[in-house]
Order: structure tokens, then sequence, then C-alpha cells
């Protein structure tokens, strides 16, 4: 049982070291890209995932985060300010003051429910965009619309990750490095949801989902443990905001607009709210499906019509409206259903059975 | 004996309505005792204000001793108070054992660190709670269904469930809110026999019921609250021909 264990962590280990290799060497360097996009992606939709589906609060403006983590990473690793901190002090900085700001929005919206809080969240998640684009006057602290550019980038042990590194006689692009980075640290993301999840707190954010009277009065307050909820949630944004900063090497404010907002709301939701690895493969589908429709809409049309009809980047939205329609018909629990709908399912069938044969 | 709870002089309006006027009762350690009234009387809005759910308008309550002053629900069952709700309210997809598990959050302390670093006190703390969570479900009859989504028990199950997720805070006082209703007279029978059970374990009982058999054969003493008022408190077979709790519940005969 062990070994079992031992050989499929193994098996995993592997196809994650190898996964860029062949994706770089099958179809080129920006699809290592893309992967790199979609473990950041996984970070942001575990993180949103304490938030909607532990918890059960909707949050429309879960971007801020991101975004704070990516201007702590900007301002403290830049010719702006001038400061070239490292990035083992900045994350945990980022991952704190996001956390800070979870709080900060949590706490006034921890009365409403439901379509209120949504509303609510939507309009704290726009206040901190706009803050950041208009945050260069009087005093110039986030350089406004025109974002903050040449920022550091990600560099471990005095190594800047964009150089790429000569390994075993191939050539690691920067692009792998920073897969790298980025997978160790959703892992770490991954290891502590779940072990939240299976916790004193992550039964607590369950009770609150299901039933917030009842939670009370199971001793539960619920005020602390929501806000523990945002806090956590928040903290993961932040994580995953100062990567995208480091491994951008810019940000404006418009990289945060409601749009990214609801499109992690969607990996959570269409990967199977509340189940982590349903989390991660909406975020992977969702952040590599619009891309490969990018890529290929486009010479495809040309192929098959000799003109193009559609233009690529609106298809993309069609048929991500198309696809988040489709799972919510026939898998309205999301493509990965949470395991305690599973086991309900598993139940149902040998009593389906029984009845047959009566 | 001496007094668990004592209420005094409650109030409750909501709006221009009178809930409740100057209810004072005293529920002794070790007893089981009921609360009746007509549809609309106050026994749940008393509930209610009992477990912090509403916030009293006047009044004192004192449990085991202490002044409770104006809490929220999760003080009240801190303070030794848990209770069931008059609807059954479960955590739908949680599983029955999950369900008591949640109950015992108020007797376990491990936070977000403990869980994170999985430290030895927390892997302790997770196996007791899932024994004393195991044994409580054993306790009301319905350990065979541990895995059984919630929302998938039976109803007289559901009803149990609540009262062993209650239970899993070791509470000093029970508060069960009309815990027979829509049950036939077996399950009511199982019911009876789990509740004297309960009390024989130590914990005292307030209990809210329709059931009027129910009430009269399990409980030491009962109160009635008619609009807002408590109209008698006695021993059952007293209450039972208490002329006003009788015009209460027929009407006053026509001169």
């Amino acid at each position: 049982m062990q070994n079992k264990k031992f050989a499929g962590f193994a098996l995993i280990a592997i196809a994650l070291i190898a996964l860029p290799i062949m994706v770089g060497m099958g179809f080129g360097n920006a699809w290592v890209r893309m992967l790199d996009f979609a473990l950041l992606y996984i970070m942001l939709a575990l993180g949103l995932n304490i938030v909607v589906g532990f918890a059960g609060l909707l949050d429309l403006g879960y971007i801020a985060f991101y975004a704070v983590g990516a201007y702590i990473y900007a301002l403290l690793a830049s010719p702006h300010f001038g400061l070239h901190w490292p990035l083992w002090a900045i994350l945990p900085i980022g991952a704190l003051v996001a956390g800070v700001f979870g709080i900060l929005l949590g706490a006034p919206t921890l009365r409403l429910r439901g379509d209120y809080l949504a509303i609510v969240t939507l309009g704290f998640g726009e206040i901190i965009r706009i803050f950041l684009n208009n945050l260069n006057a009087p005093i110039n602290i986030t350089n406004g619309p025109k974002g903050i550019a040449g920022i550091d980038p990600l560099t471990i042990a005095g190594q800047p990750l964009t150089k790429g590194m000569d390994l075993f006689g191939f050539h690691f692009h920067g692009l792998y490095l920073y897969y790298y980075l980025f997978v160790i640290l959703a892992l770490l993301i991954v290891l502590v949801t779940m072990r939240l999840e299976n916790s004193r707190i992550g039964r607590a954010w369950v009770a609150i989902r299901e039933d917030e009277i009842a939670a009370k009065a199971c001793g539960i307050n619920t005020r602390n443990v929501k806000l523990l909820a945002f806090a956590m949630g928040a903290s993961f944004g932040g994580v995953a905001g100062g990567l995208f900063s480091g491994f951008q090497q810019f940000v404006s404010p418009e990289s945060f607009g409601l749009f990214e907002s609801i499109m992690v709301l969607c990996m959570v939701v269409l990967g199977g709210m509340g189940n982590i690895p349903g989390v991660i493969l909406g975020a992977v589908v969702l952040t590599v499906l619009p891309e490969f429709f990018r890529y290929w809409a486009g010479p495809a049309q040309q192929a098959v019509f000799g003109q193009i009809f559609i233009d690529p980047e609106s298809m993309r939205l069609l048929l991500f409206g198309i696809a988040l329609i489709l799972v919510m018909r026939f898998r309205p629990m999301g493509l990965l259903p949470s395991a305690r709908r599973k086991a309900e399912l598993e139940h149902l069938a040998p009593s389906l059975d029984d009845e047959g044969k009566a | 004996m001496s007094a668990l709870l004592e209420a005094i002089n409650i109030g409750k309006t909501f709006g221009g309505v009178q809930a409740l006027k100057d209810v004072s009762l005293t529920i002794n350690a070790g007893e089981i005792y009921g609360l009746i009234g007509p549809n609309g009387a106050g026994k749940t809005t008393f509930f209610n204000v009992i477990t912090g759910l509403y916030q009293r308008d006047g009044g004192e309550i004192r449990f085991d001793g202490v002044p409770l002053s104006l809490t929220s629900p999760h003080e009240v069952a801190a303070a030794g108070i848990a209770r069931t709700f008059q609807n059954i309210r479960l955590f739908a997809e949680m599983s029955a054992l999950e369900n008591v598990m949640v109950g015992r959050h108020l007797r376990s302390r491990s936070g977000v660190l403990g869980a994170v670093f999985r430290t030895a006190a927390t892997r302790a703390e997770e196996v007791a709670i899932k024994q004393k969570a195991t044994a409580l479900l054993e306790y009301v009859g319905i350990a065979a269904k541990a895995e059984i989504r919630a929302a998938s028990l039976s109803y007289g199950d559901q009803r149990r469930l609540e009262i062993a997720r209650a239970l899993a805070s070791e509470p000093k006082l029970l508060a069960l809110d009309e815990p027979a209703a829509g049950m036939n007279a077996t399950e009511t029978a199982g019911l009876r026999s789990l509740i004297e059970k309960i009390r024989k374990d130590g914990t005292t009982v307030l209990l809210i019921e329709h059931d009027v058999k129910l009430i009269m054969g399990l409980c030491d003493r009962v109160a009635v609250l008619d609009y807002g008022q408590k109209i008698a408190e006695d021993i059952p077979a007293n209450v039972q021909r208490d002329a006003g709790v009788i015009s209460a519940y027929l009407g006053v005969p026509n001169e």
C-alpha cells in the first residue's frame, strides 16, 4: 500500500518534470509559457475555492488580491522606488498584505450572502483597480494607468530565472525554470488547501456554507471563521500575484479587471466547486482551451474558407460561453464534482439494483 | 435541586407585537423541563432568546450561576447550551459523521497552523474528534449510517443526528425544539427513551413540544405559555388540570 502510494507520487513527479520539456519540444515555447500561466491560475483558483467552494461566499472581486500581490512585488523589486528586495522576502509580505486586504474587504460584508455579497465584492474589486489606476498623484505610488515596467525577474540564489540554465547538456529556457518554481509553489498551495479541507477549520467553513445558523449554534464563531476564509483565499492570490509580477516584469491596472475575476470564478465553478482536483482541472482547461482556439481558429478558417470570417479573439469568448453552458447543462456540479457527491451517487447505485431485482 | 437556568422577566417585542412578556422560569439541573403552549404562544421565541439567536429586550438570564449578558449564539453554545431546530437544520451535504464532528468544534482547538503543519497535537485531536463523533452516532442509534449524507437520511434519523450533533459539545442544557414533530408513534417512543437516556447520563433537557402525551409522560415540570406570558408552571398532572391552561387550549366556554 505504502509502496503503491510512493509509486503514484513518483509517477506524478516525473510527469510534472517532463511536461514542459515535452510541450516545449512538441509545440514550442509559447505553450510552455501558457503552462506557466495555467499554474498561476491554479493558485488563484485554489485561493478563490476556499472562499467560494468551501465557505460558500460568492466573491466577484477576488482578482483584487492578485493585484495587491502583484503591485507589492512591483513596488519592492523595480526601479520605480529603486528597491530590489529578494523573492523570498517579497512573497510572504505579498501574501500577508493580501491577507490583510482580504480581512479589510471581508469585514464589512460579513452579514451579506448570495447576490448581495457578490455585488459588494464586485465593487471592492473595482475599487482596488481604480485605486491602482489613480494612485499616481499627489504622490506617485502605482504609476497610474501606465503601470510599472522593468520589474526584476524572479530570481533564485542570485540567478534570474529569465536567463535559463544549462543542465545535462540541455538548455532550459527561462520559461521552464518559471514552470518548475510555479509547480513547487502550486503543489505547496494544493497541500495547504488539502490539509485545511480535512481539518476543524475546513469543516467549520463547509458548515457555514451549508447552514450558517446551525453553524453558530454549534459554537462556531462565524465572523472569525469567515474572515479566516477571506484571508487565506486572499493570501494565495497575493502569492500568485507576486509571481505574475516577476514573471511578466510589467504590471498595470488593466490586468486586474472584472473579467479576470469572473474567469477565475468560472474555473472554480466549471471544475467543481469545493473539490481540489476539479478546481485544478478547471483552471487548466480554461487557460489552455481559449489559447488553443486563439492559435488554431484563425489558421483553420484560412485553410477551409480561404479567409477569416470570425475574429479568433471574439470566437474565443463565444466558445468559452458555449463551454460554460454545456457544463452547466450536463455536469451542473462541475467537471469533477466533490467526492462527497460522488460517494452519494455510489450509495445510490446498489439500491437501484436491488429495486430492479425485487 | 439547584437551578441550572434562571430566566427572569424576559421580554421580546417584534415591532408592535409583544412576543414575550415578563416570562420567568427556572430549570433545575437534571430535570426534563417542558415548554408548551398553543401555536404562536412564544415558545420558539423564548427558545431563540435563550440560545442567543434573538436579543432580548428586557430581563435577565442566569445560567449555571453566571449571568448570560446579551450574547451571540456561539457564545451561548460555549456557555453550555446546545440546541436543535424545529425545522431540522443539518449540514445537508456533509455525512452524518461529519455533522457530529462539526459539533465537536467547541471541544477542540486546532487552528490553521496546526492543520497546515499537521502537528502531533492536531492529529491526536482529529482522532479524538472522530472517535467521539462515532460514539455519539452509536449513542443515538444511527452508527450504521455514519457515511451517509445528512440530507439522504430518513426524517427520524435526521432528528437523531441533530441531537447527536448538539450533544457533541457536551452541553449542560440540551434544548430541543419540537423534536417529535412529524414523527410516527414508533419513532416518538424511540425518541422518548433517547431523551430519558440523555437525562440519566447527566444532561438537563428543555423540551418544546406539541405532542401533549410525550410532554406529560416525559417531563418533570412543565411551563405553559399563552400570548407571550407564562400562565402555569407545575408538574404535568397539575398543569393538565389547570383551568387557565384548559381555557388557553380549548377556549373559554360561553356563559
